[in-house]
């Protein structure tokens, strides 16, 4: 596992039933592009977080695939609806098998 | 040792056939991966430049290490951008999920110099639509 | 590879000749989190006796809009990852004590509101930077190891604690026990170093508001340090930066942490006193 990846989610606390929400999404990661060359010219080989998923009470809002070409610290922003109250869960996939997850409750009132 | 003009000809040709072949080769490596990566995306279906997608990016980029690019295409089920001029074109792809209020996604990118970047959806309808958008990358003040 | 080089130092050079068509900072307004409104804008301090004209200005001021807005926003802004981690170790025991930063200061990071306004300081007739404060901390108090100047273990505990102040007036003594040390950093600001011969003054004084090559130059304020800075992307040092602009005019460079950078942080500093903390900004 990547030194220290800590995710952040920004998810509001509430909404009304059927609302377009905007979720942002940020994690710490080096994303190591492959293209790199330590200092001793040696090339720094591809660790990247490679799949961010964004599911709401196991429905699916966005699947994403990353490549290198992703800036360090990964962040994406994002529309999802709310049909009811639950839990979104947010889950990113390190090349090295690790993955990180987070989740946030909304309350529809 | 004389040397001919036609050998100097001969040995520059080489020359320059020996520089040029690698960044030639990198070059065509990229955009046989640029071309895989969109027949794996669209299995070979036609793309058109459609006003179905929308690609905003700055035009100006103070650094190449981060740039905000925002990608929305309505009613879309999937799309995938691609960096030209990056040593490997492919950046995202983005599948969205029936609970996704809009087809729009923002993030951030690396881009190794100024450049198009390139988005193709899968629209409601199943065709393919492409934007392209071009970013300049600045250089910093002393090499910075 | 020599020619790129005699290239790179022409371009530079010719950079620094006064453009035509100046072009100053934008007229943006700086409002972090839709409630926090930060001066970027003020009347030049009056040890500046008119260097900068009348007013002075946040780096902020100086980017494009893709930059800036990094920076309204505490959850786009990626330095606050950095932030976080350090929230985190500010309440961890670490050192052969068993304490952590929150076993003494109990009120949290709060407790240090003001104090990077008014950092560098005299202490004890040394003058003292805020990665000094944490490592005779760490070492003294918890018994633990120093942080690495600009690791970012320490520029993130160093964000941390100037966040605490972030909307406060930068408000550095220059008098007193300081001015020798003020002095010291004004001649070295004024000094020009390296093969090209470039003072501080050169460029941010001389030439803010031109463009060097494609680089908007700013007046060099360092009220938002430490910066997360998108070329390196993660948390840059005062020091760290003073190295680099120092390095670029091909001189050998002090080091982080030297008697000499802690003057010139405290001369560069009182350069924009009366300016809004905004630690941590974000730059290009």
């Amino acid at each position: 596992m990547a030194d220290g990846v800590k995710p952040r989610v920004k998810v509001p606390k509430s909404a009304s039933a059927g609302e377009a929400i905007t979720i942002k999404t940020l994690i710490s990661h080096p994303m190591e592009s492959g293209q790199r060359k330590d200092a001793d010219g040696n090339r720094i080989p591809s660790s990247i977080i490679h799949r961010f998923t964004c599911d709401f009470n196991g429905e699916n809002v966005i699947d994403v695939d990353l490549l290198p070409a992703i800036s360090t610290n990964p962040y994406f922003e994002f529309e999802a609806t709310v049909p009811a109250s639950g839990e979104f869960k947010f889950t990113w996939h390190d090349d090295d098998g690790s993955v990180y997850e987070d989740s946030k409750s909304i309350t529809v009132g | 040792m004389n040397i001919t003009r036609r050998q100097t000809l001969f040995v520059s040709v080489g020359a320059a056939a020996f520089f040029a072949m690698p960044a030639f080769a990198r070059r065509l490596g990229a955009e046989l991966d640029l071309e895989a990566r969109t027949n794996e995306f669209t299995e070979g279906a036609e793309v058109v430049d459609g006003d179905g997608v929308v690609i905003k990016a700055p035009e100006i980029a103070e650094n190449g290490n981060t740039v905000p690019i925002e990608v929305s295409a309505p009613g879309a089920s999937a799309l995938i951008v691609m960096a030209l001029g990056n040593p490997n074109p492919g950046v995202v792809r983005v599948a969205f999920g029936p609970l996704a209020a809009s087809q729009s996604v923002s993030t951030r990118i690396r881009l190794a110099g100024t450049q198009d970047v390139v988005a193709i959806a899968k629209m409601a309808d199943g065709t393919f639509q492409r934007a392209s958008a071009t970013v300049k990358v600045t250089i910093g003040g002393c090499g910075g | 590879m020599n020619k790129f080089k005699a290239l790179l130092i022409g371009a530079c050079t010719a950079g620094l000749l006064p453009a035509a068509g100046v072009a100053g900072p934008d007229d943006d307004k700086l409002m972090v989190n839709d409630e926090l409104d930060l001066a970027t804008e003020v009347a030049a301090p009056a040890h500046l006796d008119g260097a900068l004209g009348s007013t002075i200005y946040s780096g902020w001021r100086f980017r494009t809009d893709e930059t800036q807005a990094l920076q309204l926003d505490d959850f786009d802004n990626p330095a606050m990852l950095t932030v976080d981690a350090a929230l985190d170790a500010f309440n961890t025991p670490d050192g052969s004590e068993g304490k952590s930063c929150a076993s003494c200061h109990t009120g949290g990071p709060e407790e240090f509101a003001g104090l990077s306004a008014s950092m560098p300081k005299v202490i004890d007739g040394k003058l003292v930077v805020m990665e000094d404060l944490i490592n005779s901390h760490r070492q003294e108090v918890m018994g633990a190891e120093p942080l690495k100047w600009s690791g970012q273990e320490m520029q993130g505990m160093v964000a941390l604690i100037g966040l605490q102040s972030r909307g406060m007036p930068v408000n550095v003594a220059i008098d007193g026990e300081a001015a020798p040390f003020w002095e010291q950093g004004k001649e070295m600001y004024y000094t020009r170093y390296g093969q090209l011969e470039l003072s501080c003054a050169n460029c941010h004084e001389d030439n803010w508001g031109n463009m060097i090559r494609a680089d908007h130059l700013s007046q060099g304020q360092i009220n938002g340090f430490p910066t997360y800075r998108l070329k390196q992307a993660q948390l840059i040092s005062r020091h760290n930066r003073f190295r680099g602009c120092i390095r670029d005019t091909r001189a050998e460079t002090f080091a982080e942490g030297s008697d000499e950078f802690r003057a010139l942080e405290l001369y560069v500093a009182s350069r924009g006193n009366g300016l809004s903390v905004e630690t941590p900004a974000v730059r290009q």
